[in-house]
């Protein structure tokens, strides 16, 4: 099963973003300042964006970088910035009764998922084109473009449609709304 | 690796040692290049600025002044390296590369000449070529958001910490209008190779972008990408006045010296991007000399690179700078709108004219209600009085631990 091209140069790029990625998840988590850890959050992430070049994937890798790296931690940065990172947090405190047991849960659920994809499918080698032939190394974004806009089509849409009501809703909460007129004083 | 020849040229008959080494010679020439040009970028600046204030401005050190900023370099290096005390100092010393690293690789996009035949390899005058292409330029100015916004905090100071919110928004606000014009681009090549980009506008003046797209692209470009550099007039991130030197208050000696380092770089690069995309890169007349082709196309790069990095000196002497309010206006409100229905129309006269002329009557009255939407915005209650007190909220977890915690403790 494992990948017949198993050529040296692949087998570096991957262990060089594998590493990347394992030693800024495991940050994540370990780290006790939140802006380190979203620092590792952007390790992982330029990790992610670096194994799909070697997979030939060279939009999803600049996307990668630009929405997620470029875009989404920088919110986060923002609120934990605006929120302070000097307030202590109490780990023992659980604001939902038993979430450590369905966490526990969750990630043995995820973890036998996993176990059972990689039994079933390739194996991760950093070998491009392992399941399909590209079928240029050029196309990438035409080739998205039409699965997203034709195959995928509703999906796509439904996804955007998502999105809308999602940013609707966050306006419609942080607005103040008028209390009623006797509160005002 | 076949995959690497549709990429460059330079792959298409397989990696030996010949081609790494040109590789290898691509990226020194590139870094050496983007070096001197900052330290002839810095001198240009202050010179320039100073003939337009009736200033003589540096001229002891070398012909012209022309090493001064040496000896200012060198000045800076050999400057005590102070980190504050309330500084995060991983962060603190890991924020200047943050800044730095995207700038030099942005440069490596830029496609200074045409292409040159060395020892039977076809070579590009440009020191990379990724399939990516010009979202490259993106992801790098996202990178670099972190470097502006890491360096304030790290900082442990009030004033740092200010100017650096403002930047990573500013930033962030002016990357969607800016990614909004490359894909008119994009669109308009067919792909997104920067070499492609310059080759599809090298068969003359009338196929340049900044003629084939409308002139609106190109104005939504430059303004963006001078909101994108911290430039003046959009340069709230070092308001002087207000901020006492923006996000790199806190910073002395060579860290210091790198965050200008990365500016400079910046400017010039986005010069020569502004070529690359509307003026056609190194596209221009050349006589048809049997050995000296290859220079011309670089003659023009040069020329056109330097006439926009002037602009941008020119820019900083006049204008005032733009308040905080205003800049987001600007880019919220007038360059975003404005470069989403350009792209509707471009794309929809690239399918057809009648298509082109139907987007065009779509975003017009979507313009028509966009500016309805503002006036009445405008027209809304505001100040202090307006503002209400929330209705109610849920408590924060911390907030119910204090007061279980109070309950019992104290």
């Amino acid at each position: 099963m494992i990948a017949t091209t198993y050529a040296i140069q692949w087998v570096l790029v991957f262990a060089t973003s594998a590493l990347l990625i394992l030693v800024g998840a495991v940050g994540v988590i370990s780290v006790k300042n939140p802006v380190h850890a979203a620092l590792c959050l952007i390790m992982t992430l330029i990790g992610v964006a670096v194994a799909f070049v070697a997979q030939l994937a060279d939009f999803l890798a600049a996307v990668q970088i630009i929405v997620y790296a470029g875009a989404i931690v920088v919110l986060f940065l923002f609120v934990i910035m605006f929120l302070g990172v000097d307030r202590r947090e109490h780990i023992h405190f659980e604001p939902l009764v038993g979430q450590r047991a369905f966490a526990g849960v969750g990630v043995a659920i995820t973890v036998a998922g996993l176990i059972t994809l990689m039994a079933k499918s390739h194996w991760v080698s950093g070998a491009a084109s392992v399941t399909t032939k590209l079928s240029s190394g050029n196309g990438n974004v035409r080739e998205l473009g039409t699965a997203v806009f034709t195959t995928y089509l509703f999906a796509f849409e439904a996804t955007a449609a998502l999105l809308i009501i999602a940013v609707v809703g966050a306006v419609l909460l942080a607005r103040r709304e008028r209390a009623t007129p006797e509160e005002e004083a | 690796m076949n995959w690497l020849a549709i990429v460059d040229p330079l792959f298409d008959h397989g990696v030996d040692v010949a081609v790494i080494v040109i590789v290898v010679v691509k990226c020194l020439v590139g870094l050496g290049l983007l070096m001197t040009s900052v330290i002839l970028m810095i001198w240009f600046e202050r010179k320039a600025i100073s003939d337009m204030q009736s200033r003589i401005g540096p001229q002891r050190w070398g012909p012209f002044g022309l090493l001064q900023t040496l000896a200012d370099g060198l000045k800076l290096i050999l400057k005590e390296d102070l980190i504050p005390s309330e500084a995060d100092r991983t962060v603190f010393k890991l924020a200047p590369f943050l800044v730095l690293v995207p700038a030099i690789i942005t440069f490596g996009l830029v496609p200074i000449g045409g292409t040159m035949t060395i020892a039977g390899h076809t070579v590009l005058l440009q020191v990379a070529n990724p399939p990516m292409g010009i979202l490259l330029l993106l992801a790098m100015s996202g990178i670099s958001v972190y470097g502006v916004m890491l360096a304030g905090w790290s900082s442990g100071s009030k004033y740092p910490l200010l100017s650096s919110v403002r930047a990573s928004a500013q930033m962030i606000s002016y990357e969607a209008a800016l990614g909004m014009t490359i894909v008119t681009v994009v669109l308009v090549t067919g792909s997104l190779s920067v070499h492609n980009i310059v080759t599809s506008q090298s068969h003359g003046i009338w196929h340049w972008n900044l003629i084939r797209l409308g002139v609106v692209p190109f104005v939504v470009f430059v303004i963006a990408i001078t909101a994108e550099l911290n430039r003046p007039p959009f340069d709230v991130v070092e308001a002087e006045s207000e901020l006492v030197g923006g996000f790199h208050t806190e910073y002395s000696s060579f860290r210091f010296a790198i965050f200008f380092l990365a500016e400079y770089m910046n400017t010039i690069t986005m010069s020569a991007i502004i070529v690359t995309l509307f003026l056609g890169g190194p596209a221009g007349w050349a006589p048809n000399v049997a050995h000296l082709k290859w220079l011309f196309p670089i003659a023009w790069f040069l020329l056109k690179t330097i006439g926009f990095a002037f602009c941008y000196i020119w820019f900083r002497a006049s204008l005032p700078r733009f308040r905080y309010d205003q800049l987001m206006d600007l880019g919220w409100k007038r360059l975003i709108p404005l470069s989403l229905g350009w792209m509707l129309i471009v794309a929809g006269f690239l399918v057809a004219p009648g298509w082109g002329f139907m987007m065009g009557a779509v975003v017009l009255i979507a313009y028509s209600v966009l500016a309805r939407a503002f006036s009445l915005g405008q027209s809304r209650e505001v100040g202090a009085d307006s503002v209400l007190p929330v209705v109610g909220r849920r408590p924060l977890p911390g907030e119910v631990l204090r007061s279980m915690t109070d309950e019992e403790g104290d």
